[in-house]
């Protein structure tokens, strides 16, 4: 027999951990099923052995993730890690791997807090070894204490792009260059937002700070990058771009990308939830009312999964919607102070996003490939060119430039490609990005072995 | 590409074989980080065109890291933890059936 939870949640970073223990503490049966040996997401991702080094590295805002961690740790919870699940069906069953075996949960209701991936960086040489996005360079600091041995060279924008710069000033790693590809228009959107930005004072003095201690490092920053190249025979080796009018080349083993994160809208899309386009953020988001619940009854999004908040919005996200899910349940027993100081700092919050959105805008060359031989689907090796040409011969969405090239057919299950395939469709037909239909991934999420699915069966044959 | 920062405390290892070479390091890391550690800047050579891939998003999301992993292929090196004696190697194009 299958367990039973009023409520599972899929994924344990801030907005799961959160909804998880909000929800028990409401009264619910709740579990919490992640994909990771440890709880707290890829933004307070965990190492088995934190050091002192790594910690004083990472700063403060880790450290309150650290306890985030605790309290959850503590809560009455029915916690599985290392569980990846790869199918939940409209009626609440879930089915997960753990260890290569096949397990499956039947929740009354799912709240997904699947959190963001960031967004692809298609540039030429994107491919090459050495080329990692900036998150997978700092996860690698989180969970190992790794940093560069040579000057690495980051290239793109937002927030993170600096925060790990300055965490790896901190580290005593050296940087090559920070490559600055947002336009620098931006600013004119950004402007009218402004005033939200600089109420949130305590974001704006840790931005100033990370850039004050860049410069006074000496850290070279380059403006106005565009048409940027990762070079090299076999591994990255170089990367060139043009700045002020000129072409540029800066010899690097490691070219670190960011043109910030998107929402990870994998599962949701998959079960057919109804999705809005997020002209700023560039990407779908589930349509949620005000609790968090989707259109489709029994689910519940929380965090950046719902649209790009940041970690500490996904906390206030995570109890909103543990309570919509607990009055979806029939439950009364409401946190009335919590509701009301979640939505106060929610309506602060999105005052500085609104800013952060429009001013890290990421250009357009950085999202859409220009030359037609650079790489758009990693896994099938499908270009950019193939799929302008698929969408010329009438490809409406990746859906069907799958089929035309097998862009998004490969174990990725276009996660990664549907970004840069939709964005070269629109271009191509002359629609905007909001008019090319959001990819529809299907079951299984993840690749299983029929071993694994088949596992269970044999262990009861063989007890 | 990386080196790992040293630390005064004492940590806990596990030693595991990339490609056939001994690489020892902290319990708890991943066999994307052990590659890392390796030196190893591929982990495989694609199926399509046999180009050489290495980690690209360390978070499950690209795929790029697949490994073969004690004999078993397409194993996200990102999301496997390793193990005293885990067998960390190439995957070179394809992955074959019944691994």
């Amino acid at each position: 027999m299958s367990a039973q939870w009023d409520l599972a949640v899929i994924g344990a970073g801030p907005a799961g951990m959160t909804a998880a223990m909000t929800a028990a503490r409401l009264g619910l049966k709740v579990g919490l099923l992640d994909e990771q040996p440890r709880p707290g997401g890829q933004i307070y991702r965990n190492p088995a052995q934190p050091t002192p080094e790594v910690l004083e590295a990472l700063g403060e805002d880790y450290a309150h993730g650290m306890k985030l961690i605790e309290r959850f740790r503590a809560a009455d919870i029915d916690y599985r890690p290392g569980a990846t699940v790869w199918d939940v069906t409209a009626d609440g069953e879930i089915a997960f791997l753990r260890d290569g075996v096949a397990g499956e949960i039947r929740a009354r209701h799912v709240l997904l807090a699947t959190g963001a991936i960031e967004r692809p960086v298609p540039v030429p040489g994107w491919t090459l070894p050495g080329a990692m996005t900036v998150g997978a360079a700092q996860i690698l600091l989180k969970t190992g204490g790794y940093v560069p041995d040579h000057p690495a060279v980051l290239v793109g924008g937002g927030p993170l792009l600096y925060l790990v710069a300055w965490q790896y000033l901190k580290a005593g790693a050296q940087i090559g260059a920070i490559l600055e590809t947002v336009p620098r228009s931006n600013l004119w959107s950004a402007l009218p937002h402004a005033p939200g930005m600089l109420r949130q004072g305590r974001l704006l003095a840790k931005g100033r700070r990370w850039l004050r201690d860049l410069r006074a490092a000496r850290v070279r920053r380059i403006r106005g990058v565009t048409d940027v190249r990762i070079e090299g025979d076999g591994a990255a080796e170089a990367v060139s771009f043009q700045a002020r009018g000129r072409r540029q080349t800066i010899q690097t083993p490691l070219v670190l990308l960011h043109e910030g994160v998107i929402p990870n809208t994998h599962v949701s899309l998959a079960l057919g939830l109804e999705h809005g386009w997020n002209d700023v953020q560039q990407w779908w988001q589930p349509r949620l009312d005000e609790w968090g619940r989707a259109d489709k009854t029994g689910f519940s999004v929380a965090g950046d999964g719902a649209g790009i908040w940041g970690a500490e919005a996904a906390e206030h996200l995570g109890l909103l919607a543990a309570h919509g899910a607990a009055m979806a349940l029939g439950g009364d027993s409401l946190d009335q102070t919590g509701v009301a100081e979640a939505r106060t700092a929610l309506n602060a919050a999105a005052g500085a996003r609104a800013f952060l959105d429009r001013f890290y805008r990421p250009a357009r060359s950085q999202r859409v490939p220009a030359a037609d031989d650079t790489i758009a689907c990693r896994c099938e090796e499908v270009t950019a060119g193939q799929v302008r040409h698929a969408a010329r011969l009438g490809a409406l969405g990746l859906t069907q430039a799958k089929a035309y090239t097998r862009c998004g057919m490969g174990p990725c299950q276009g996660r990664l490609c549907a970004p840069t395939v939709s964005a070269l469709i629109a271009e191509t037909r002359g629609l905007d990005d909001a008019d090319v239909p959001a990819y529809r991934p299907r079951p299984p999420f993840k690749p299983v072995t029929l071993g694994a699915l088949a596992a269970p069966a044999f262990r009861a044959k063989a007890g | 590409m990386f080196r790992r920062l040293e630390t005064a405390g004492r940590v806990e290892t596990v030693t595991v074989s990339v490609g056939g070479k001994p690489v020892t390091l902290p319990r708890g890391e991943t066999a994307a980080a052990a590659l890392v550690a390796a030196g190893e800047a591929v982990g495989r050579t694609t199926p399509v065109t046999g180009a050489p891939r290495g980690p690209y998003c360390m978070m499950g999301v690209c795929f790029d890291c697949l490994v073969m992993i004690d004999g078993a292929p397409n194993r996200q090196a990102c999301m496997i933890e390793i193990r005293e004696g885990m067998r960390i190697d190439r995957q070179d194009g394809a992955r074959r059936l019944g691994g």
